[in-house]
């Protein structure tokens, strides 16, 4: 979903900075007051930025529109620690890519982060807190990576339709969603299963965290 | 899964398999055939293997870290249950 380096005018770079910034900064003061809270929850920190960081970087091949494209990984975070945390984590991961892989941008970094981060993770959290009580734990993980998944890229669809909006910002909006959306059905789904079954390997582990949930 | 992705491979031709990121750029061309991107990356992987590699890093750092932390706890669960 890498809006790619220079691809965004500058107002917009600037803009969805802003709105980032705001974001990341108090997810990394979050993510920090966690760890002094209890020292365990550096641990879940690790696995769910781990988590982002592999399935970030996977380009899965999507049947739907015979392109690639790639999971993002936050659903497990979102769960966990919630939509602030997940874009401090989500921006660490997309400055890696930024930097030494060429996908995305530092001038994108700020939508990017906005769209894979915020928006996405926070509607895949809405969604986990209104199953939570339920449905179990591996069926809530596996729709809240989903949404927060698919989300990231509608998201990313409309970023680039606001900024290029060419004749029409409807049209617009369709044609990016007709690649990226459309794209992501599948790859949301793969990503959707992971999700679920690493949940239920941190379930093994630690009975708790899950019936809790560290944002609980 | 990765039976499931694998297999779907030779349904379409192989230079259709490019990155979504790719077509994106393909559409802002079109809507705005004048838009020239302003900024560059500042630094681009010397080839293609070399990104494989970048990103075989990204995800090796990625799993390492789950494994690491899961196969840790776990241990630790053992050890307590012994």
């Amino acid at each position: 979903m890498h809006i790619m380096e220079g691809f965004l005018p500058p107002v917009w770079a600037v803009f969805w900075y802003a709105v980032s910034l705001v974001f990341v900064v108090y997810g990394a003061l979050k993510s920090k007051r966690l760890i002094e809270e209890n020292p365990k929850n550096k641990a879940l920190l690790a696995v769910a930025g781990g988590f982002i960081f592999v399935l970030s970087s996977l380009k899965i091949p999507s049947p739907v529109t015979g392109s690639c494209s790639h999971p993002t990984g936050t659903g497990i975070s979102t769960m966990l620690f919630g939509p602030a945390v997940t874009a401090f984590l989500s921006a660490i991961v997309l400055l890696y890519q930024a930097l030494l892989l060429a996908h995305g941008g530092l001038t994108t970094l700020g939508a990017n982060t906005a769209s894979m981060g915020i928006v996405g993770p926070f509607a895949g959290w809405l969604v986990y807190r209104a199953l939570k009580d339920r449905v179990s734990l591996k069926v809530n993980a596996f729709i809240t990576a989903v949404v927060a998944d698919w989300f990231t890229y509608v998201v990313t669809s409309l970023q680039l339709a606001l900024a290029f909006p060419g004749t029409s910002m409807i049209n617009s909006a369709l044609t990016f969603m007709g690649i990226f959306a459309l794209t992501q059905i599948p790859v949301a789904i793969v990503e959707g299963i992971f999700s679920a079954l690493l949940i239920g390997y941190i379930a093994q582990i630690d009975r708790d965290v899950v019936k809790e949930g560290v944002v609980a | 899964m990765l039976a499931f992705m694998v297999l779907q491979l030779p349904l379409a031709k192989a230079e259709n398999w490019s990155g979504a990121d790719e077509k994106a750029e393909e559409a802002i061309k079109q809507l705005s055939p004048d838009y020239e991107p302003w900024f560059s990356p500042v630094w681009e992987p010397p080839s293609g293997e070399i990104e494989s590699l970048l990103f075989s890093v990204q995800a090796g750092i990625g799993a390492f870290v789950v494994g690491y932390v899961i196969g840790r706890h776990g241990a630790g669960k053992d050890a307590r249950n012994a």
